[in-house]
């Protein structure tokens, strides 16, 4: 396990060095985007809403923007920066040159995006710290959470790319998946307002999960509920991992 | 594709595998290194079964792509340090490594450029040299010199075969006669996925093809072969708009060419793409 996990830090190590030197850049895009949509929403929206589900407005939808943001850490990374390193640079045959097998490489690029959403909803937390919006000790336990969110929202990304012969086609993902899931998911509102049919089904998928989960925890409201809500983004992810493994093996070795 | 392959290649060998477009040499070196999975048949490489233990062998050997997949955004030297990290080398083990690379590449004072700074030749030594950075005791390369100009090609056979000195084991593919018949001692010619040929270059052509080839083109050709002493027993072939001439002796035929102003001729003795052509047929293939 310990050569496992070296081997994965390995990829992990040269996605992370590359990320370091155009940081500041990947920075602006993933970070002040989300701040903006939270401030504009948070309070042209908020001054009508005032309390949902026992929050300041501004407080519940911090709480779904980082959760988002973590997602679109992750979905970018694993899918079209992951693409370019298969597909474009070739840097995954490279690895494979090495003795690194496609699961290495598959493991550490998610790895690597369980770390580019932990950096991102880091990146928030501490603005919506600093505002008082997540002031709570608790909030902390946001980052981990996130870094699993990166690990599903990846894994999911790279099965997706597993699957393409272009950049076009993450458009059906980005728009059939990662949009409904954004607006349905209890980000900006909650799910109570939806029709019953429309919540079953997003209940079914991850990042409703990952939501009910960081918002809590960033106000300090701890319960068992929560771990259960966890399971959901961590079953996804050892599931999806799996499956991006195996389809990327029948692409890559041929 | 591969049909029933087998060939075993000794240490310290430099063995070139040869072949048209869609012969399987890539399908092949794939397999080797345990990035195909053969459907039959067994595979060693370095005592390693294969796919089996490939992670292993592979801890063992260096693979130079066809197309260079270096890091662009990296410099000379970050490239070979992270490409050191995926075979497990600690960061000491590599920076004192990368010095020595550098030489055998002559890169030194491109240590800190970027990738994009350097000319083909530079990336491809690079390449050759990222290969070595696990003290490889086998090096793979797929057609090396493709789309390089003669320099930089003369370059790096110097390089190649400076490393088969030091003692690796050399493979290589290239679809290049000349760098086949000048690196390699051995040459394992290939196609439609079989093995046609398995020696040395100098056998091949003994073995393969009549000693000597006369080569005449232009606008006389018709009226002088109709003339022409073409003794008996000598193969002839029209490729093209030249006639090609194969045999032991064809100086008489030489000898009658001199009075035709019309025609360019050229005398040689028979080389490795006489036998290329002559075992591979002269299609055309695009595959």
């Amino acid at each position: 396990m310990a050569e496992a996990f070296s081997r994965w830090g390995a990829v992990w190590r040269r996605n992370a060095l590359v990320w370091r030197k155009s940081a500041r850049t990947a920075l602006l895009g993933g970070f002040a985007e989300p701040l903006f949509y939270l401030f504009a929403l948070g309070y042209g929206l908020g001054s009508f809403i005032g309390q949902l589900d026992g929050f300041s407005y501004l407080g519940f939808l911090a709480a779904g923007i980082i959760s988002t943001s973590a997602m679109n850490a992750a979905t970018f990374e694993g899918l079209y920066l992951a693409y370019t390193r298969m597909e474009v640079l070739r840097t995954w045959d490279g690895m494979l040159a090495a003795p690194l097998d496609i699961s290495d490489v598959v493991m550490g690029e998610i790895l690597w995006m369980g770390t580019k959403s932990f950096i991102s909803a880091g990146l928030i937390l501490v603005v919506t710290a600093a505002f008082g919006f997540t002031a709570h000790w608790t909030a902390l336990g946001v980052l981990p959470v996130a870094f699993i969110a990166g690990l599903c929202f990846g894994s999911l990304a790279l099965l997706v790319t597993s699957f393409a012969r272009s950049y076009d086609f993450f458009v059906y993902y980005i728009t059939l998946a990662v949009t409904p899931m954004v607006l349905l998911s209890g980000v900006f509102f909650p799910l109570a307002s939806l029709p019953e049919p429309l919540r079953l089904g997003m209940a079914c998928l991850p990042l409703y999960h990952v939501v009910e989960v960081v918002r809590p925890l960033a106000a300090g409201r701890l319960g068992v509920d929560l771990l259960w809500h966890l399971a959901v983004p961590s079953a996804y992810a050892a599931v999806t991992a799996m499956m991006a493994i195996w389809r990327f093996r029948r692409r890559l070795l041929q | 594709m591969v049909d029933g392959i087998s060939f075993a290649i000794g240490r310290g060998e430099f063995c070139g595998i040869l072949g048209p477009n869609g012969a399987g040499k890539t399908t092949t070196l794939k397999m080797l290194v345990g990035n195909a999975p053969p459907s039959a048949g067994k595979l060693w490489v370095m005592g390693f079964s294969i796919p089996a233990q490939a992670r292993a062998m592979r801890r063992k050997i260096g693979i130079v792509p066809q197309s260079d997949n270096l890091d662009p955004d990296f410099s000379v030297v970050e490239n070979l340090a992270v490409y050191g990290r995926y075979f497990g080398l600690s960061g000491r083990e590599v920076r004192a490594r990368i010095p020595e690379l550098l030489k055998l590449a002559a890169l030194e004072d491109k240590a800190d450029a970027r990738i994009s700074q350097l000319s083909g030749g530079m990336k491809r030594r690079l390449s050759i040299v990222r290969a070595l950075i696990n003290r490889p005791e086998l090096l793979i390369l797929d057609e090396p010199t493709t789309g390089l100009d003669p320099q930089i090609r003369q370059n790096l056979w110097k390089l190649l075969r400076h490393l088969q000195k030091e003692g690796l084991t050399i493979i290589l593919t290239t679809h290049y006669m000349d760098e086949a018949e000048r690196l390699c001692q051995r040459i394992i010619l290939m196609d439609h996925g079989r093995v046609l040929a398995d020696q040395s270059p100098q056998a091949l052509i003994r073995d393969s093809i009549e000693s000597h080839v006369l080569e005449v083109h232009g606008s006389d050709l018709d009226h002088w072969v109709g003339e022409a002493p073409v003794p008996e027993r000598i193969r002839c072939e029209r490729i093209g708009e030249s006639l090609f001439f194969y045999g032991e002796r064809l100086d008489c035929l030489v000898a009658s060419l001199d009075e035709w102003n019309g025609l360019n001729y050229a005398y040689r003795p028979a080389n490795l793409e006489d036998v290329f052509l002559k075992l591979t047929g002269r299609e055309l293939r695009d595959g």
